[in-house]
């Protein structure tokens, strides 16, 4: 690649006493002072959560109160830290649910590691992991950093769902229980 | 009551130095609490933010109007800063020399003290300075003297820490302080070449420098000078954008890496010391010290006239502690060798082509 | 089928490129040799053919012979190639001389296209719970053939979703594809005729015959030829995704036949084994039992801490006790057909240094000719070419009893083998003091004066003989338990505490030593070990008379 040389201006009397330059930016500084404060009074004021905001990673429900994740482990294999830790189980068979066969017997998070990049939410085919509006996780051990299952229904509580697809299936299923021959 | 306060003011017995030595402690030791104060509100200011506004007392945010304007101006924050100070753990590395490890924040701090008992704030009636120690003919020099051993503070910290970011930083503390004090002592000297005219028998005498200003200020008579002492007190006294010993982005905290706790908070405070010496004399031999404005006479007379005297000086001073912060938040650091450069090959030839040119002027045209 | 003896190559035309491939290979094997994927369901290396499932369709072509001359017929200066109207099945075919395929022609890849959107129609899409996710070819050549969505509007078929086939599988219907490869497994290789296909057109269902159940020794191999998700293994069903288990190639320790085996761990815990493809050993195949052994790393009766007079102790002690009680003299030295050819030879070692005997006893047990055989230990023949022994295993230990009795051994070095089991009662253990390298809290363990814990060969490496001579390695594929060291640097500790100096106990000197000491494993080391094993010259113990009949690769020596 062809290299060109810029020739620099030399300075002036004035720049180089480097006092005008100065004397400009305690002008920009100046002007500062006189302009209002950006900052928010925080637990008093909260901030407009704007939409797509990617805050702690959350499980939901659909509309009818059944868990939506299926423990497929996508989110722990995606994730890039680490952070999130499934213990697989199966739905026994006198529940509902049980057409939908697997759920996490454990699903814990660890908020010390989630980097909050929203891949787990980006890979889930259930739909069932929400980076939601919840931004400030605290505790004061550990161990109180990990959010377990029951913590991230309570986060996440339910979200509205468009497709229904277990509910069809197992009405689908029903209907044809017997009935094709 | 009169006599007692006159007493307060002007005696020399001892019980009265003694009591006027407390009182200026306490103080300068408020100013420089308030000095932090005014940074953490202008740096806030200038960065759009609020600064402290959140620290306050329980029976000060009972008072009507006045307990929210304490609390939101952040009054109180230097109190809880000081606090802080006291009651954090006071850590002590095991790879340091202990004796000087403990002894260099009390070096930084008593020259910046000591040197304070020689400003006059004002002139009383009698026609002497309101000062701890009146009348010395040496007063300036002495100053320098004693303010220039703060850098022993900042050496032996440096070096008793025992730690290569801290002694990096001491030295060059100490080399920007050498490199300084030529062109800051030449700068002043047409000052007093312009206040003990022939005749007169000022020596190096503070309260006749500012009474050589009655008419006229010396920053306009003497601007190069001026100026040269200025960017001067702002090495000497290492604040931005002169702030090697510290630089935090290259040697980590500089020569108080070490330290933490109570003994951090006495090198703060010895900055802040030497801040507000560096701005009195400033004030003193270039804006005219308490004299309010170049024209205008004195107003009111014999204890009146002191204490608006006293007000118009600690006026000035607080806007020169704003200029300090102002310029802080404003030019960033220089590189050490520009540091060097602007020490020695421009500051002292201007320094010395002053001295001469005004030595010229009054030696031929005056 | 490929056969033993070197094949002939002959020309195959791929897409206009020639390879030498062997002659009369399966073409989809043919075609995997240089490199090419043809997608495939039914077909199996290892079975027969069944062409069912359409996925492996290409187009086939040879030069065009004139009638009249027999002479190649050429077309711009190249012979003209005769290519077949339709589309045929790569697994029917066996590659000919001067053989032209098409893979990526648009014909094939609409045929595949088209086999992949039927195959979908009804298929449930369930990947997110399905086991077979990440090893499933219906979602690997979904994705690589698939057309990407779905055309079809009416509704699927809703099959039954688990049905147990047996003790150990059970069946989702939904995702079946009907390749038929499980119902030719049992009736081909486990010879037990169970499994079959009833209803016709989209109710078409794999079942068991009435009255009948998947409860062969074998029907865990149904799970993992399965291409889809529809045959899972009960025990494996939802435990872990596939992708997070680690694979290390191992070997079943369930008899002498040495089979080959994946082990799948995660984190220090082990999910499943499959098999590991060896055709001279056990083909794709192990037996449901071989999968069982997983259970003793975390067996409730397992040793994982030293034990000095009953009580716990750190494991330094534990050998400065056993080292002591070892130095005593009038040592025997019980050797283990469960030990790897590296820690029999320091043991061979051990007893040269203290003029002890030693015993290998036999474990018997009943064989099925397929891949479990009579001698129940994985390495027999390791303690022999280690110089351990140089006789058939010994049926109790009745002789060391005597010997117990007679006062001629008062101290006992026991590894891996509960002798409680062989002829020696608590009365006789008694009389002698006795260090114990075991893996179970059994009563042997209970009469020892010292136990040291060994590890199970899932957590440590090294090389098994097999009942046909040919040693194989296996590496370690989780840590043992906290505070332990391989069965090696325990042996080596103890050999050092009688000779006095300490022992090298690394793969590299031990198989120096063993090649300088044994001529059959002469120019052999570990790097020298190929993945699918190598024979060595057995013919020294030609004439001891070894337990094992004939199994699914191994025929015994016809005695002269």
């Amino acid at each position: 690649m062809a290299v060109k040389v810029l020739e620099r201006r030399p300075l002036s009397f004035w720049e180089r006493t480097y006092l005008p330059q100065v004397l400009g930016g305690l002008r920009v500084t100046w002007r500062n002072i006189l302009r209002p404060s950006v900052t928010l009074q925080y637990p008093e004021q909260r901030p407009t959560i704007p939409k797509g905001y990617r805050g702690v990673p959350t499980l939901v429900r659909d509309p009818n109160g059944r868990e939506k994740c299926v423990s497929c482990q996508l989110c722990e294999f995606i994730c890039p830290p680490k952070a999130i830790r499934i213990t697989p189980g199966e739905i026994p068979a006198t529940a509902e649910t049980a057409h939908v066969e697997k759920a996490p017997k454990e699903f814990e998070i660890n908020m010390l590691r989630c980097i909050y990049c929203g891949l787990c939410q980006e890979v889930c085919p259930e739909e069932a992991i929400w980076l939601q509006n919840q931004y400030s996780m605290t505790g004061t051990t550990r161990a109180e950093m990990v959010n377990n299952k029951a913590r991230l229904y309570e986060l996440g509580g339910t979200l509205p769902d468009s497709h229904f697809k277990w509910d069809h299936k197992k009405a689908e299923s029903e209907r044809q229980a017997g009935g094709h021959h | 009551m009169e006599n007692l306060l006159n007493d307060l003011l002007t005696s020399s017995g001892l019980i009265f130095v003694g009591v006027r030595g407390v009182i200026l402690i306490g103080i300068v030791m408020t100013i420089a609490g308030y000095a932090v104060l005014l940074e953490r509100k202008a740096s806030a200011w200038i960065q759009g933010r609020l600064g402290p506004n959140r620290t306050t007392l329980p029976f000060v945010s009972w008072i009507p109007l006045i307990g929210p304007f304490l609390r939101l101006g952040g009054f109180i924050q230097p109190a809880a800063d000081g606090g802080k100070f006291l009651f954090k753990e006071e850590p002590m590395p095991s790879h340091v020399r202990k004796i000087y490890y403990v002894l260099a924040p009390i070096v930084a701090l008593a020259p910046a003290l000591a040197t304070i008992a020689m400003l006059p704030f004002a002139l009383l009636p009698d026609g002497t300075a309101l000062a701890l120690c009146k009348g010395a003919d040496v007063g300036v020099l002495l100053m320098f003297a004693v303010s220039s051993l703060g850098v022993y503070g900042i050496a032996l910290a440096g070096w008793s820490s025992n730690n290569k970011f801290s002694f990096l930083g001491a030295v060059r503390g100490s080399a920007q302080l050498i490199s300084y004090e030529l062109a800051m002592g030449l700068a002043v000297l047409p000052v007093f070449l312009i206040a003990s005219a022939p005749g007169s028998d000022h020596g190096l005498n503070l309260t006749a420098i500012v009474a050589s200003q009655e008419g006229l200020w010396n920053i306009i008579r003497q601007p190069l000078a001026g100026l040269v002492f200025l960017v001067c007190i702002f090495a000497e006294t290492n604040r931005h954008p002169f702030d090697m010993p510290e630089s935090e982005t290259d040697l980590v905290g500089g020569f108080h890496t070490e330290y933490g706790a109570f003994k951090f908070g006495l090198f703060f405070v010895a900055e802040y010391g030497h801040m507000i010496i560096g701005s009195s004399l400033f004030i003193l031999m270039f804006l005219g010290g308490w004299h309010i404005l170049p024209g205008i006479p004195q107003i009111g007379t014999g204890i009146i006239a002191t204490l608006i005297g006293l007000g118009t000086f600690f006026t000035k001073l607080v806007l020169f502690l704003f200029f300090f912060v102002w310029v802080r938040w404003t030019i960033p650091r220089f590189r050490y060798d520009q540091v060097m450069r602007l020490g020695w090959n421009v500051l002292l030839p201007l320094a010395v082509a002053n001295l001469v040119l005004t030595f010229i002027y009054y030696a031929y045209a005056g | 089928m490929v056969t033993d003896n070197k094949p002939s190559l002959v020309a195959l035309n791929v897409d206009g490129v020639e390879y030498q491939v062997s002659a009369g290979a399966n073409l989809v094997d043919a075609l995997a040799s240089i490199g090419k994927e043809v997608p495939h369901y039914c077909y199996h290396p290892k079975l027969t053919v069944a062409g069912n499932c359409r996925m492996c369709l290409v187009e086939l072509g040879s030069p065009l012979r004139d009638r009249a001359t027999n002479e190649l017929v050429m077309e711009n200066g190249k012979p003209k190639i005769g290519w077949q109207p339709k589309p045929a099945i790569a697994c029917a075919t066996n590659v000919s001389p001067g053989l032209h395929v098409r893979l990526d022609s648009p014909t094939v890849k609409a045929c595949r296209e088209g086999v992949t959107e039927m195959l979908l129609l009804n298929h449930p899409l369930d990947c997110p719970i399905c086991d077979q996710a990440g090893e499933c070819k219906l979602q690997e050549f979904s994705a690589e053939y698939g057309r990407g969505y779905s055309r079809y509007v009416d509704e699927k078929n809703a099959k039954p979703k688990h049905t147990k086939l047996g003790p150990r599988v059970t069946l989702d219907d939904e995702r079946c594809i009907l390749c038929s490869r499980c119902v030719r497994f049992c009736n081909e290789v486990a010879k037990d005729p169970v499994l079959g296909f009833v209803n016709r057109g989209s109710y078409n269902t794999l079942t068991c015959f009435p009255g009948r159940e998947l409860t062969n020794n074998y029907s865990l191999n149904t799970v993992d030829i399965c291409p889809v998700g529809a045959l899972t293994s009960t025990d494996f069903r939802f435990k872990m995704r596939v992708w997070f288990l680690k694979q290390t190639s191992s070997i079943c320790t369930e008899s002498s036949t040495g089979v080959n085996t994946t082990v799948w761990s995660r984190e220090g815990k082990i999910y499943r084994i499959t098999p590991r493809r060896n055709d001279a050993v056990n083909d794709t195949w192990m037996s449901d039992s071989g999968r069982e052994i997983l259970r003793e790393v975390d067996a409730a009766h397992r040793i994982t801490a030293p034990q000095v007079r009953g009580a716990a102790a750190d494991l330094e002690s534990a050998l400065t006790t056993a080292g002591e009680i070892l130095r005593a003299g009038a040592v025997g030295v019980v050797g283990s057909g469960h030990q790897t050819i590296e820690e029999q030879r320091l043991l061979t070692h051990f007893t040269q240094a203290t003029q002890a005997k030693a015993y290998v006893p036999a474990r018997a047990g009943s064989a099925d000719g397929l891949l479990i055989s009579e001698d129940r230990t994985p390495n027999f023949r390791g303690a022999l070419l280690a110089g351990l022994t140089n006789r058939a295993a010994d049926r109790d230990l009745s002789v060391l009893k005597a010997d117990i009795d007679a006062g001629r051994v008062r101290t006992l070095l026991v590894c891996r083998e509960d002798v409680t089991t062989l002829g020696l009662d608590a009365t006789t253990l008694a009389k002698v003091r006795m260090v114990y390298l075991g893996l179970h809290n059994d009563a042997t363990a209970k009469a020892a004066e010292v136990v040291l814990p060994a590890l199970s060969v899932f957590e440590r490496s090294g090389h098994f003989v097999n009942c046909q001579f040919r040693v194989q390695s296996f590496v370690r594929a989780i840590p043992g338990p906290v505070g332990t060291l391989p069965d090696v640097a325990i042996l080596a500790r103890l050999l050092g505490s009688v000779t006095g100096q300490p022992a090298a106990f690394d793969a590299d000197s031990l198989w120096k030593d063993l090649a300088a000491k044994q001529p059959a494993l002469a120019d052999l080391s570990p790097s020298k070990v190929p993945s699918d094993g190598v024979i060595v010259d057995g013919s020294a113990w030609a004439n001891l008379s070894f337990p094992e009949g004939k199994l699914l690769k191994f025929a015994p020596a016809t005695k002269a």
